[in-house]
């Protein structure tokens, strides 16, 4: 019983980075832009997060410096990719190099400190439930808020008249232009958003997930979110399955080294990214006959005024 | 006020010329920004950096080691580029490449193979990052699966499987425990061209890699093939030209020369398979493809460019104490100014007043 409940919990845990970052790169894919620079977002997001909870003593403001951080990062690269029509892969890949030089900058004076990591959750009674007590009452609050953001997201969608708009310009950017919608204004706002969540996301790891800074710690989970993306259909309610999933896929690999299974532990790790591949290509073949993605993902526009 | 880009009417040949060194130039104004935050002298920062390794002759041939294995990786992702296929995991082909190569030089240790060694060892790597390559081509071509994405999962599972190798079963057991092979016997080893120095055959075979990549772009069918298909890809559906088989070879291609470029590291400059061989060789490429223009010749003076601040950087960390990080930073710095002045070619640069007027009437 109790080992379930801690499985579980730790399922959660790694799962919470992942989700907050895809949620925010599905939401900059929706409007027809692709970052690739999640995990260059992310690592600086851990450092400025980290930096500004040592400094502060607050795990809130420590997220809230990951926040702006992500938010900076991303508007370097709305600047390149819709300001200069630059290709959005190319720019993508620049922030993540750029953004894996910053945190080593950033984080070299931190490493080997500590932090109090992320209280968690207590209700007297509520979190004593046996199994799901803790689950559900004694998180800290990035999952509680990393929820939250996915039902926002999918209400923002597909419930207001902005998430409509959103979506028309990730899927023909020429005809929402003609419509007169401000195109690269939204996306703007939509990069920035996912900025937000690679930052908020990064910085949970060193807030909450290990409560010291270690440079690379990341170690490719932004680009799992972009795998996450692809996997979800870019539709929310998918894309809290298989980021659980994959959480699922870390802690498994996780325990089976603690349990000693024979297999060696390089392998084991391995294991989250080969299982990245093939879900990449289980979900691309799925669907050969048409392709999901927002329809102007990726492409350059220039209005022509 | 707006910022607005015009398209031009043809792409300016002048600024694709002198594009890379205006990004170079505006890098090194914001490097000198960067120095002067971090409360080092600029200008003592620059010389470490640009001027001092090109002065003795230890650093310079350090240099073109260096810009070996970045110009030889580079050199292949430049055919997929061109071929807008995005191979990001060179990397993970180049560390396959070197444990497939050590895999020759581990079991012939201490026997008395003949000199058909290293050259088995180049063929094994270039064979294993070519194969390596095809795993992210052909799921792309297959099924659809976003190459980006996959080469670059790659890249993790190829370290760890180097890390497995040497702390297991190629772990050298005079060692001290340390995580590495054995040195590699002299027949397993890239001679040296200089006696006591540090050039070596690499960077032969890389000049011999961009005259063919020359040669293979300008002036054969396949090159024109890789042009069309990246540049017009509906032009060249019409041509008859075939991009998913271009795919598959641009990255057999690459693939094969990060193998290449990993094995001659190895066996060439450190001399025994450990973990950490590459600096980030496979992602610091990327940035010299395209600081080159994806042209062979401009990946070689980029290719020397980079391996210079590597070099430099490492000379500003002994001599002020500036951290290496502030490399990574520069590169970063670079290819997004080599991108953006890229734009510049296709686009004009405008800014707009909004003129009330204009914008009612227009509305």
């Amino acid at each position: 019983m109790e080992l379930v409940e801690a499985i579980i919990l730790s399922v959660l845990a790694a799962s919470t980075p992942l989700l907050i970052a895809a949620t925010g790169e599905l939401v900059t894919e929706r409007s027809g832009v692709l970052n690739l620079g999640v995990e260059g977002m992310m690592i600086v997001g851990a450092a400025c997060g980290f930096a500004g909870a040592w400094l502060s003593g607050s795990v809130f403001i420590g997220a809230l410096f990951g926040i702006v951080a992500g938010v900076l990062m991303s508007l370097v690269f709305a600047l390149m990719a819709l300001g200069l029509a630059v290709n959005q892969v190319a720019t993508g890949l620049a922030l993540t190099i750029l953004g894996v030089g910053l945190s080593g900058l950033i984080g070299a004076g931190f490493v080997g400190e500590r932090i109090t990591p992320a209280v968690h959750l207590h209700i007297p009674g509520a979190t004593d439930i046996p199994l799901i007590g803790r689950v559900l009452f004694g998180e800290d609050g990035f999952v509680y808020v990393s929820i939250a953001l996915v039902v926002g997201v999918w209400w923002f969608l597909y419930r207001t008249r902005a998430g409509l708009i959103l979506r028309a310009c990730g899927d023909n950017h020429a005809s929402a232009h003609a419509l007169g919608y401000p195109v690269l204004r939204i996306r703007t706002f939509a990069v920035m958003f996912g900025g937000a969540c690679a930052g908020l996301a990064g910085a949970y790891l060193p807030l909450a997930y290990t409560p010291f800074f270690v440079p690379g710690m990341t170690a490719g989970r932004g680009w799992i979110a972009l795998a996450l993306v692809v996997f979800s259909s870019w539709r929310p309610g998918r894309l809290v399955l298989g980021a659980y999933l994959f959480g699922a896929v870390t802690i498994l690999q996780l325990h089976a080294q603690g349990w000693g299974v024979g297999i060696p532990s390089q392998f084991m790790s391995a294991l989250p990214y080969l299982a990245t591949v093939v879900v990449l290509v289980l979900i691309s073949r799925e669907r050969s006959g048409g392709s999901t993605a927002p329809a102007a993902l990726g492409t350059v526009f220039v209005p022509d005024c | 006020m707006q910022l607005v880009l015009e398209k031009r009417a043809e792409r300016s040949g002048t600024i694709a010329l002198v594009s890379p060194l205006i990004a170079v130039g505006l890098t090194i104004v914001t490097m000198v920004i960067l120095f002067a935050i971090l409360g080092k002298n600029p200008l003592l920062a620059l010389h470490a950096y640009f001027i001092a390794p090109l002065t003795d002759g230890y650093s310079l041939q350090e240099i073109a080691v260096k810009a070996t294995p970045l110009v030889m990786i580079a050199i292949g992702l430049s055919l997929c580029y061109l071929a807008n296929a995005w191979n990001i995991g060179a990397e993970g082909q180049f560390l396959i490449g070197a444990v497939a190569g050590s895999w020759i030089a581990v079991r012939t240790q201490g026997t008395d193979a003949g000199a058909w060694v290293l050259p088995a060892m180049l063929v094994l790597a270039a064979a294993a990052g070519a194969l390596y390559a095809l795993i992210p081509a052909i799921c792309k071509v297959k099924f659809g699966a976003s190459e980006i994405l996959t080469s670059l999962m790659l890249v993790y599972v190829a370290d760890l499987f180097l890390d497995y190798l040497v702390r297991g079963p190629w772990r050298d057991p005079h060692g001290f425990n340390f995580p590495t092979t054995a040195e590699f016997d002299p027949v397993a080893t890239v001679p040296l061209l200089i006696e006591g120095g540090r050039l070596h055959l690499g960077s032969i075979i890389v000049l011999l890699v961009v005259a063919a990549a020359a040669i293979l772009l300008g002036r054969t069918i396949k090159g024109f093939e890789i042009r069309v298909v990246g540049a017009a890809p509906r032009a060249a559906r019409f041509g008859g030209f075939k991009a998913d088989r271009l795919i598959i070879l641009t990255f057999a291609i690459s693939g094969a020369l990060a193998g290449l470029a990993g094995i001659i590291e190895v066996a060439g400059p450190i001399g025994h398979l450990q973990p950490g061989i590459s600096p980030g060789y496979g992602f610091t490429a990327i940035i010299v493809a395209f600081l080159g223009r994806l042209n062979p010749l401009g990946i070689l003076v980029a290719g020397l460019f980079l391996a210079l601040t590597f070099i430099g950087g490492e000379q500003a960390q002994i001599a002020m104490k500036i951290p290496l990080d502030v490399t990574k930073v520069f590169q970063g710095i670079l290819l997004f100014y080599v991108l953006a002045c890229d734009s510049l070619i296709l686009y004009r640069f405008k800014l707009v007043f909004p003129n009330r007027q204009v914008a009612r009437g227009a509305g």
